[in-house]
């Protein structure tokens, strides 16, 4: 287990020195976000209407954005082939780097979400289930990128393809995402679009990192 | 060249078997397509109240059938191909992607056309359709990833890891009429109290259904043997370029 955290410390570490890619992801989910009251007109009815969406769309383009980085960097300087001759199993070493991925990049999505769904006329109920069905959904997002990073490790221009075939799979936690905000803002019950969510979340937890181990292996073999 | 002979001991009975089966399904193809046509278009009944628009059911319900079966197949040949590592399973599931796809299409382009007339709407974004398409793009990326990768072996390993984490959608979309109250029509002839629908249109149907099986099967076998051929062509290539 130590080698787990070591490789989460270490994740994170060069997250934060690096620092760029976190505040641009960051920069890159707010300047989404606004395009969308003003490409629609300002009215406040209209933004409510389509706020949830808005936020929950903008939120995962922008963690695909960060994705394609996911191995990338250690299997360009040979650290993923040292990484999987050492004693940690290749699906924990997976799940290491997805914790890292969604600590350093979806986090501050989820923390900057209440803001903007301020500005975006949310109410204050709508607000709350928004950031926690983001918070119990989106680590699906990096679960099921993490296989398509595998994937596009070795590739060139792997990230069109990446966005190809991982965006079709993000359409069920959006759409119930979605739903449990939408839920609150009408007055609703909102648990069992969470429940869904939550069980989305599970069911990748166990099956991406094999999918993605998988991949990794093939791509390094 | 021991490891070639016993590498395409396999490939070549499967190539054998396909050329005696060929011809017997591209006749049935034909018969089953006339025949389907014949008794969907002109002898089946039209609708009290859908009129002729009904008639668009043969084509777009059997489409619909083999774009989950085809994806379902290919599932089956890339989990085989990741587990025996068996090459002809690997060219099956690569061979069957652009099938799958057009029927899928077809699927989708018919369901606009009848739906324009009976809903009042091209598109509606409701559980069934959506998932379909989302079938559609699954089978877009099976086929990119194919293309992205030079060495075609691990083309078709990553393929295979792609298909089998897409088929969780599968199961989606054949419950979604069940699972929500959706604007298509929940699940009529396979149900577990038998078909609902009445036998002058049943007929036609499962007629159609039949042609689209055996279309698909000639076409598939077509691709396999060419997808092997071209396979071969290459490794002779490589060993006169070694010499």
């Amino acid at each position: 287990m130590s080698a787990f955290y070591a490789l989460l410390k270490r994740d994170l570490r060069l997250a934060y020195r690096q620092g760029s890619a976190v505040t641009l992801t960051l920069a890159f989910f707010i300047i989404a976000v606004t395009l969308f009251p003003l490409g629609v007109g300002p009215e406040l009815a209209v933004l409510a209407r389509i706020g949830p969406g808005v936020l929950w769309v903008g939120a995962l383009l922008s963690c695909l954005l960060t994705l394609d980085r996911l191995y990338q960097a250690d299997y360009e300087d040979g650290t993923l082939e040292q990484l999987m001759k050492g004693p940690l199993p290749l699906e924990l070493m997976v799940l290491a780097k997805v914790a890292a991925h969604w600590i350093s990049s979806v986090l501050p999505l989820i923390l900057i979400a209440p803001v903007l769904a301020i500005t975006f006329n949310i109410v204050a109920d709508g607000i709350w289930v928004l950031v926690l069905s983001l918070l119990i959904g989106s680590p699906v997002l990096s679960l099921i990128g993490s296989i398509g990073a595998a994937l596009t490790v070795a590739m060139r221009r792997g990230g069109v393809l990446l966005s190809l075939m991982i965006l079709p799979l993000y359409i069920p936690v959006l759409i119930f995402g979605v739903a449990a905000v939408e839920a609150a803002i009408s007055l609703l019950a909102i648990s069992p679009h969470l429940m869904l969510l939550g069980g989305l979340t599970l069911g990748a937890l166990v099956l991406c990192p094999f999918a993605s181990a998988a991949a990794l292996r093939l791509a390094v073999e | 060249m021991a490891i070639d002979l016993h590498r395409y001991a396999n490939p070549a009975r499967f190539l054998r078997i396909m050329g005696a089966i060929f011809p017997w399904v591209a006749i049935s193809t034909a018969v089953l397509l006339i025949a389907g046509l014949y008794l969907g278009l002109f002898v089946s009944p039209e609708d009290y109240q859908q009129g002729d628009t009904v008639r668009i059911m043969f084509i777009h319900v059997p489409a619909a059938w083999m774009a989950l079966s085809i994806y379902t197949m290919m599932a089956i040949s890339s989990a085989v191909g990741l587990i025996w590592k068996h090459p002809v399973a690997d060219l099956s599931a690569k061979a069957a992607a652009p099938i799958g796809a057009c029927f899928t299409f077809l699927a989708l382009v018919t369901g606009a056309l009848w739906g324009q007339p009976m809903w009042g709407t091209y598109w509606v974004w409701d559980a069934r359709l959506t998932s379909v398409l989302i079938l559609f793009f699954l089978y877009l990326g099976y086929m990119a990833i194919w293309e992205s990768f030079d060495d075609p072996s691990k083309a078709a390993k990553a393929a295979a890891i792609l298909v089998l984490v897409g088929v969780i959608n599968i199961p989606i979309i054949k419950f979604s009429v069940d699972w929500w109250n959706t604007l298509h029509q929940p699940a009529s002839v396979a149900t577990m109290d038998g078909p609902k629908i009445h036998s002058s249109i049943l007929i036609p149907l499962l007629v159609m259904a039949a042609a689209y099986m055996s279309l698909f099967m000639s076409l598939f076998i077509v691709r396999v043997k060419s997808e092997i051929l071209a396979r071969r062509l290459r490794l002779l290539q490589m060993n006169k370029l070694q010499e």
